[in-house]
């Protein structure tokens, strides 16, 4: 039977019918609205004040003022001090970075101990381990914070890192020890056959397999950590708060003038490392999300 | 001993996730328990005083505020969410042009830190140069905006911050449940001619129950923990309305050096997440597995 005897006949199927079009509409709409604030925040960061006092919140600037991002960046008040973000900056970095590392290995240690080399009662800690991650923040901080200052950590930036990897910890030993056994197990009794021990096999053989993973592990934890408020308030003391601490600060100020275009300039500052993340990341973030949509 | 040696190195390396579980998951909410039975004050003491501090905090006019809030900012933000998000979801699932442009534009709130939000929309909101403002010099000189300082409309405009932060995040995982559905069962349902959005809500959306379920468990745990957003975008004002429990227990613990009363609140908002999280697990945990033999 000669297949190319079927010609198509009737009417062309219409591509863009009327409930389409409507469709398309009412989509825009939805993204105009999602768009909206990160419009606004971009242009009243290069308006000057008084356009903004006299102007429209959604036009674009008449004359594009840079005042506000230096001011943000190196000269904006939080509290007592006029350094702008910069700090905020500097300290957000330095208990990401290590936060990060940190709390990922112990979830990567831990995700293949769970998944290979299970003892009676490991998965009685899991569970305990899991249901740590719905705990309100607010019930556990108080007491961690008597904690690290009975161990001598409190209000620095050992103290913040280890906080951190607490609170990380729930989420990344759950997803390493789903991906881990979802690897093939022969993989693993070939390992041991071989005269692998714990140590040797998670070096050779887990570890280059768990790229995937451990992206989506780091982009979870970049983003969640830099995007913390309360735990950064609370346990990093004076000296280390970070960005979103500061921007807080810088925002809420209660004496002098309001400057809604310095404001918005740090709060863009602010979240130019999650977005970059994001924006960059794409389809990984919305693994990582996916996967991490437990973390509190 | 044999039992302890065996598998030594495992053991070892959870010996950190195991002393954490004790002392932080477990050993804080023991430690609240207990001083949440005492009068302390500024430091931690053992001067008990029974249910008093319970007895007190429902007492309390800003606990109830905090509470009304919450039921009210839980029930928005969660039907918001899951509203938009599945509409959301259902359009992009339309073959449309540009899918991942707008799943990139209602998902970036989400990658952006809650006080980052609440600050943007405290200045949107704002009752004098924000939207409002706009709308005036367009010529609507009724329209009001006037949310963040009536004290009856300030927690509906936390709601809308939420959701355009959530929504994004309930629609990816809708979208994935919709993704999964079988080619065939949208060849049937329209070879039956029953209309899209009749498929979508009496086909399709109980076929996805999972993640719906998954939806609204994971927004109803992150509903009682509320605190940064608020803060930065009202301060828990005007006043004290839209203050919540998560700001009462802060507030007790850090401004007001009244532990006690922060210690029993916070086990409030303990046992509240538990009720939530207590059906789910066992559905998920137990009543599944059965389900599976």
């Amino acid at each position: 039977m000669n297949t190319n005897n079927f010609q198509p006949n009737g009417p062309r199927p219409k591509h863009l019918t009327i409930g389409r079009i409507g469709m398309y509409c009412f989509i825009f709409m939805c993204a105009l609205f999602f768009l909206m604030p990160l419009y606004v925040m971009i242009v009243t960061s290069l308006k000057d004040m008084d356009e903004i006092r006299s102007g429209n919140l959604l036009y674009i600037p008449k004359v594009l003022s840079f005042y506000a991002w230096p001011k943000a960046w190196s000269e904006a008040c939080t509290g007592f001090v006029c350094e702008g973000l910069k700090p905020g900056l500097i300290n957000s970095i330095k208990i990401t970075v290590p936060s990060v590392i940190v709390s990922v290995s112990l979830g990567a240690i831990n995700g293949y101990a769970l998944a290979f080399w299970r003892f009676k009662g490991a998965y009685f800690f899991f569970g305990l381990c899991l249901f740590g991650a719905f705990i309100p923040y607010q019930v556990m901080v108080y007491p961690l914070l008597k904690i690290e200052s009975a161990i001598g950590i409190y209000s620095s930036l050992p103290g913040i890192i280890l906080v951190h990897t607490i609170f990380g910890m729930p989420i990344l030993t759950l997803i390493f020890r789903n991906f881990y056994a979802s690897l093939p197990i022969d993989l693993f009794k070939a390992a041991r056959i071989d005269g692998g021990n714990f140590i040797k096999i998670f070096f050779y053989v887990i570890i280059p397999m768990s790229t995937p993973i451990t992206i989506v592990a780091v982009i979870l934890q970049v983003t969640g950590i830099w995007n913390d408020f309360l735990l950064g308030l609370v346990f990093a003391g004076r000296d280390n708060q970070p960005m979103t601490v500061q921007l807080n600060n810088i925002v809420q100020v209660d004496y002098g003038v309001a400057e809604y275009n310095v404001d918005m300039a740090a709060t863009i500052l602010t979240s130019l490392v999650p977005l970059f993340v994001y924006f960059i990341s794409g389809r990984w973030f919305v693994r990582g999300i996916a996967a991490g949509a437990i973390k509190g | 001993m044999y039992y302890l040696t065996k598998n030594l190195a495992s053991k070892i390396s959870l010996l950190p996730m195991i002393i954490i579980s004790l002392t932080v998951f477990v050993g804080c909410i023991i430690y609240s328990f207990i001083y949440s039975l005492t009068g302390s004050k500024l430091i931690p003491a053992l001067n008990y005083v029974g249910f008093q501090q319970y007895e007190r905090l429902f007492k309390s006019r800003k606990w109830d505020v905090a509470v009304e809030n919450i039921f009210i900012y839980g029930f928005v933000f969660t039907i918001g969410c899951l509203v938009i998000g599945f509409l959301l979801a259902v359009l992009i699932d339309q073959k449309i042009r540009g899918e991942s442009l707008f799943r990139t534009i209602f998902l970036y709130p989400y990658a952006m830190s809650f006080v980052v939000t609440g600050l943007v929309w405290k200045w949107v909101l704002n009752p004098t140069f924000g939207l409002e403002h706009s709308m005036h010099l367009w010529g609507f000189d009724w329209f009001k905006l006037d949310w963040l300082v009536n004290r009856e409309l300030a927690i509906y405009a936390v709601c809308i911050a939420a959701v355009w932060q959530g929504a994004g995040f309930v629609m990816v995982l809708m979208l994935a449940g919709l993704r999964g559905i079988d080619e065939d069962i949208w060849k049937s349902l329209s070879i039956e001619g029953i209309p899209k959005w009749r498929s979508y809500l009496f086909v399709i959306l109980p076929m996805i129950r999972p993640m719906v379920v998954t939806s609204i468990v994971l927004i109803a745990a992150g509903v009682v923990k509320v605190y940064d957003l608020i803060l930065a975008l009202t301060s828990g004002g005007p006043g004290y309305a839209t203050t919540t429990p998560a700001m009462y227990v802060m507030e007790n613990f850090f401004s007001r050096a009244n532990l006690g009363q922060a210690f029993a609140a916070s086990i409030i908002m303990f046992i509240s997440v538990v009720c939530i999280l207590a059906p789910w697990a066992y559905y998920e945990f137990y009543f599944r597995n059965k389900e599976a033999k």
